[in-house]
């Protein structure tokens, strides 16, 4: 089976300078994407990846990044709401591919569920006090 | 029985008053009967929160050394441009006002990040602002050139003005076409994919009040965290609008007009917005009081989402050709059940208007009158009520002929 998923990797400063994604395309056969990265010699780095191949290759592939210190995250961790600003609206009630808004229905409270979000990005720009917010 | 707004007040002032929202007083009808509930409530407290286009402010910045004489030059508070059109120091700025060198809709949907109402929110919020002024010299105002930091605390005077704010009613917005339209009413998704609707409903100031027997000019209402007043009629008012058996209308009608004073209001209540492909504008907080003076008033008071039907509206083609056509009526109450129904097809609803903040603004406005912060005030007049016949009316374009020839 084919699975493709969204990462967050943090670097440790000594592994800055090493080949870590030429490792998991050439011992493990997995196709990446970079979304977003920030790599300086010497300082913490981090990428966003797309990371594709066969479970069992990202398994293996996911288990090599870990004993090589690199600290994984998955993206959705990444979209957060801004308490100060929202405003408990709902206009990302419909916006939502997945559903990660619900409203309760007495109090009129919104609330983002964050197991459900894939950090599409689609509520961003969509909420007009601009409360939700992607952090890499 | 019936009750006069000096009875009220003299029983807020002894803390004796019996207050509710709006929300509250529909049990309480269910419960007591019309005629008990008012003889036993004094006032029920409404309020609304969301974007409300036509909103802006005025200052006064005091005089510089040398004087410079602001109108009829240029005015810009951090790069959103404002109107100087009145006095030398005056100022006027728009909550949908964008900087010159915004992109808009160039690249489409463009984002609107920051706007006239992102510059009123910081200003409220005791954030220094930056004005930068051009104009031309005179023998009395010689300056030139302004380029300063300015704080609220420091403007002579900082006035929240609206021409039209606190819509009676609103359309729902939904998009017939197939694709993806950007509006002033949220992202609507094609075919039907979402509908978006803009009003408090049960607890919104107008649909609690649709005679507008006691809402006229001169009210003293909630206003952006801070107490402010009906100044006049909004524009667009069209109290002449169809209305359920009920009297509620089922279309935009009426609209009211604020005015009050911008230091005492708070940024929770006046917030800037962005609405991705359209523009930006000011969420507004207002909150106004129902004076229960009889039994026909409170009968208005207890209207429920149930009972407050409005029109959806295809925004990708009636709207912008602006025809009358609609799609359906359905009720607030449908509308927060999540979804609404056009023939066979399921559209799942959104608001753009915070219930919960409207909520809140209402109990605020309780807990002021309970403290006996609050006062009633009786309209000093009217506003032009459904009898009118007032209706706004289109544009009536007569394109202009030029000879362009040379």
């Amino acid at each position: 089976m084919r699975i493709s998923r969204k990462i967050v990797l943090h670097f440790p400063a000594r592994l800055v300078e090493e080949p870590i994604a030429y490792r998991l395309v050439k011992d493990y056969n997995l196709q990446f994407n970079i979304l977003k990265a920030s790599i300086i010699p010497d300082s913490e780095g981090f990428v966003v990846l797309e990371l594709s191949g066969s479970q069992e290759d990202y398994d293996q592939g996911v288990l090599f990044l870990t004993k090589t210190g690199v600290k994984i995250e998955a993206l959705s961790q990444n979209v957060i709401r801004n308490e100060e600003k929202c405003t408990h609206c709902g206009a990302c009630l419909t916006i939502c591919p997945t559903g990660a808004f619900e409203v309760d229905p007495l109090t009129r409270k919104v609330s983002f569920v964050h197991d459900r979000c894939i950090a599409c990005s689609n509520c961003i720009k969509a909420c007009p006090p601009r409360a939700m917010e992607l952090h890499f | 029985m019936s009750k006069t707004i000096e009875e009220i007040n003299s029983k807020i002032k002894s803390g004796k008053a019996v207050v509710v929202n709006a929300e509250e007083i529909i049990d309480i009808v269910r419960e007591k009967g019309i005629s008990r509930a008012a003889s036993e409530v004094d006032v029920v407290t409404t309020g609304t929160f969301a974007p409300m286009c036509s909103s802006g402010i005025y200052f006064n910045t005091g005089h510089s050394k040398p004087r410079i004489k602001l109108e009829a030059g240029k005015t810009f508070i951090n790069d959103v441009p404002a109107y100087t059109g009145f006095a030398a120091t005056d100022v006027m700025l728009g909550a949908t006002a964008l900087p010159d060198d915004d992109p808009r809709n160039k690249i489409h949907p463009g984002d609107f990040n920051y706007g006239g109402g992102h510059v009123i929110e910081e200003l409220v919020s005791g954030k220094d602002v930056c004005l930068s002024a051009t104009a031309y010299g005179t023998d009395c105002y010689p300056r030139k050139k302004l380029d300063t930091w300015i704080n609220i605390r420091d403007l002579n005077e900082a006035v929240f003005l609206s021409l039209r704010n606190c819509y009676q009613n609103y359309n729902v917005a939904t998009n017939t076409s197939n694709k993806t339209i950007y509006t002033y009413l949220g992202v609507l998704k094609p075919r039907l994919g979402n509908a978006m609707y803009c009003s408090a409903g049960q607890l919104s100031p107008l649909l609690n009040d649709p005679y507008y027997k006691t809402i006229g000019i001169g009210t003293r209402v909630f206003l952006g965290g801070g107490t402010g007043y009906i100044s006049w009629q909004g524009t667009q008012h069209s109290p002449a609008a169809p209305r359920t058996e009920n009297g509620v209308p089922k279309r935009g009608a009426a609209t009211l007009s604020f005015t009050g004073d911008l230091k005492q209001m708070n940024a929770r209540w006046l917030r800037g917005v962005s609405m991705q492909g359209y523009g930006a504008s000011l969420a507004v907080g207002i909150g106004i009081p129902i004076p229960i003076l009889n039994e026909e008033i409170l009968e208005y008071a207890a209207v429920t989402d149930n009972d407050i039907l409005t029109a959806v509206v295809d925004y990708a083609t009636a709207y912008p050709n602006n025809l009358p056509d609609i799609l359906s009526e359905v009720s607030y109450a449908q509308l927060k059940s999540g979804s609404i129904r056009l023939g066979s097809k399921s559209i799942p609803t959104a608001s753009l208007s915070s219930y919960s903040r409207a909520l809140e603004i209402s109990n605020t406005l309780k807990e002021w009158i309970n403290t006996g912060t609050f006062l009633l005030s009786s309209p000093v007049a009217p506003i032009p009520k459904a009898e009118s016949g007032q209706s706004a009316r289109p544009l009536n374009y007569r394109p202009v002929e030029r000879n362009n020839s040379y």
